[in-house]
């Protein structure tokens, strides 16, 4: 099983005729995701790689069905291209988009509120279900499906997170990667009450960094209403404070959001926490070690 | 982006507020003939990009114009360090000067958006010129916190309340109204991140002035605020970061020796703490970009090698649309180019890996390949152990 996607999700790629979105829909078309439609104002009736464009996501889901949509347009369009999914009926919206201003996405967030949309992002990698569905620019082949759920800020971070899971025979039921902006559309929480009420999501992997408080707030959730196994990792130990580093969310300010405080939060919260990153994979064998699928362990 | 405190002022005029008179020189000469036409007492203000400066020794009051001459002489050939500049400091450039004011009440008022809810957050306190950190620390009840729904915007309670809280007589809430109504339009049509007022101050002829004020407007907007666009200041900045932000690379100059080059923000992040971890220093954070090439890898490479104090580097790289074999050309290409005689680690993992270690070790160049995350780690180690 999986969290907010499975193998029969319709998906629809806003941008879908820029380099980006062209690219990045081939790949989770070859994934096995039921890659629809694709929209882009002004170049209606026209086929990317075999699939139909459409002027407005509206028209799009009426004539296809689509149910998700993966955008890829550049920031000062990407709010606008949310609102429109969103009012268009599209339930799960999937933004990769770097660089939104945050005042947009304070009213993207409000304007969401108001629908059934659920949004990942933006500044994300996406979401996948692995051997199901991949909404996003992940690398599919690090993936493999099994019971571990994997909640991330960062990009690049997961994926090599996921590569030491998979590598140790610790396949995921589905990755988050939740997007490193101040303001995202899914938090830590929204993703952890969909994981607990996913039996085949057994242990859980929770990537954060400095900025914010979103995983303090996540390992009392956790405290208080989890029982699997969870490993924490938190990277910007050695961040320096008021700098932002790379996403716009990562910052330290004053004495909040440091890393060290997280990492004391989660451990209070019964979190077990990683600090080596180097030595990720074999910290959750031993966690995780129930949970181990030690069979075709050459696959990835 | 962080505006000065004189361009703060100047946008938040344009909004109606109230900001003392005042004009900023570069010289003592024309410090001195403002201060002349203002009167005095006047203030003399560095402008750089760095909170605390009054602590250390950057902002003077000047009561005629002998002191206004020392006041200019020692702020305009002064280096500012605090606590955010570190040691290197910042050379002043620019000073304010400022018509003095007879302060009568100080608060603090800041608006910012905020992260956790999602809204537009006001905060005020009766305690203006403090450090809001302290105030908070030690007399929470004397900070009111307000949330503005931003589909709603402001309105009217929003103020009375904030009015209330601190306290406001009937005059004073007059002009408060639009003060704040002001303010806040100013934060949300120009994309502010933060707007403080620290102190605002009711004075002795009985009005509302902005007497220091901090704005810092968010990059990702000035695609639609030319005007904004035009007053970044880069004079304040490390060469070395201004040279990345042309390549489009995201680079923070640390303090250590092992230089990094890493796709992706959040893995560069824990590549500099597992550099830590390994007992070196990492000497930078440079995230070159998810969808980094060939090109800006040797850019970064560049920059990485034009900082002397790196004696050693290290490439942390998860190929996703990046391809290992795109970043292995780069590496090569950039090591060839730019003769390096420093070691260089290389770790790559993900798509087209296979290839790209083979194009590394054909290379012939002294690259050391790192298996994994673990080996990359113990290999800095060993490099620091004998720097």
């Amino acid at each position: 099983m999986s969290i907010f996607v499975t193998e029969q999700t319709r998906l629809l790629v806003q941008g879908i005729t820029g380099r980006e979105g062209r690219f990045h829909a081939d790949q989770c078309r070859r994934y096995g995701t039921r890659v629809v439609a694709g929209v882009t104002p002004g170049k209606g009736g026209s086929k990317v790689d075999g699939t139909p464009v459409f002027n407005t996501v509206a028209e799009a889901v009426r004539r296809t069905g689509a149910d998700a949509s993966m955008i890829l347009v550049p920031p000062p369009f990407a709010a606008d291209a949310i609102m429109e999914a969103a009012d268009a009926g599209i339930r799960l919206v999937v933004c990769i988009t770097e660089g939104i201003p945050l005042h947009d996405m304070l009213r993207v967030r409000s304007f969401l509120q108001l629908s059934c949309c659920r949004l990942i992002g933006p500044n994300c990698p996406g979401i996948i279900a692995p051997g199901a569905c991949k909404i996003g620019i992940m690398p599919g082949p690090i993936h493999r499906p099994g019971p571990i759920g994997v909640i991330s800020r960062s990009g690049t971070l997961t994926y090599e997170v996921v590569h030491q899971l998979s590598g140790r025979g610790l396949g995921q039921s589905t990755c988050i990667g939740i997007g490193g902006d101040p303001v995202v559309g899914t938090s830590f929480i929204d993703c952890l009450q969909a994981f607990a009420g996913d039996p085949a999501t057994r242990g859980l992997v929770l990537v954060g960094e400095i900025g914010g408080s979103a995983e303090e707030e996540a390992a009392r959730w956790i405290r208080d209403h989890l029982d699997i196994p969870v490993v924490g990792f938190i990277a910007g130990l050695t961040a320096p404070p008021g700098r932002r580093m790379g996403h716009a969310g990562a910052i330290v300010d004053g004495a909040a959001g440091t890393a060290a405080a997280k990492i004391s939060a989660m451990r209070d919260c019964g979190i077990h926490v990683c600090e080596d990153l180097g030595n990720f994979g074999e910290f959750c064998a031993d966690i995780f070690s129930n949970l181990r699928d030690v069979r075709d362990k050459g696959e990835i | 982006m962080k505006l000065h405190e004189y361009q703060a002022k100047e946008l938040f005029a344009r909004y109606g507020l109230p900001v003392p008179e005042g004009q900023t020189a570069t010289t003592g000469e024309e410090g001195m003939a403002i201060a002349d036409r203002l009167g005095y007492p006047v203030a003399i203000k560095a402008q750089v990009h760095a909170g605390g400066r009054g602590k250390a020794g950057g902002v003077r009051l000047a009561r005629n114009r002998a002191e206004a001459g020392e006041a200019l002489e020692a702020i305009l050939d002064m280096t500012l360090r605090t606590a955010q500049t570190g040691e290197r400091g910042l050379p002043v450039r620019r000073v304010l000067v400022e018509k003095g004011a007879e302060i009568r009440q100080e608060f603090y008022l800041s608006i910012l958006p905020d992260r956790a809810s999602g809204t537009m957050l006001i905060i005020g306190s009766g305690e203006g010129g403090m450090n809001i950190e302290e105030v908070a620390a030690r007399t929470p009840e004397r900070i009111a916190r307000i949330h503005v729904h931003p589909l709603a915007g402001l309105q009217p309670f929003h103020v009375r309340r904030l009015a209330f809280e601190l306290a406001l007589n009937d005059a004073q809430e007059r002009s408060f109204f639009d003060l704040m109504t002001g303010l806040y339009r100013a934060v949300t049509e120009n994309d502010l991140l933060l707007a403080e007022i620290n102190p605002l101050v009711f004075t002795a002829d009985k009005t509302f002035l902005l007497l220091d004020a901090k704005a810092e407007v968010d990059s990702s907007s000035l695609f639609r605020h030319r005007d904004l666009a035009a007053l970044r200041d880069d004079a304040d900045r490390d060469p070395l970061e201004l040279k990345a932000a042309r390549y489009n690379l995201n680079y923070i100059r640390l303090d250590g020796n092992i230089g990094t080059m890493v796709n992706g923000a959040g893995l560069a992040m824990a590549t500099m703490d597992m550099i830590k971890r390994a007992g070196a220093a990492p000497a930078n954070f440079l995230d070159v970009g998810g969808g980094a090439n060939a090109v800006m890898i040797e850019h970064g490479f560049r920059i990485l090698l034009s900082d002397p104090r790196v004696r050693a580097i290290l490439i942390n790289i998860f190929g996703g649309i990046l391809r290992c074999d795109v970043l292995a050309r780069g590496v090569v290409e950039a090591a060839r180019a730019t003769a390096i005689d420093i070691p260089l680690v290389v770790r790559m993992e993900g798509t087209n890996v296979d290839e790209g270690r083979r194009i590394l070790t054909d290379s012939g160049l002294e690259l050391i390949t790192a298996t994994d995350l673990r080996d990359a780690a113990a290999r800095i180690a060993a490099i620091a152990a004998r720097l």
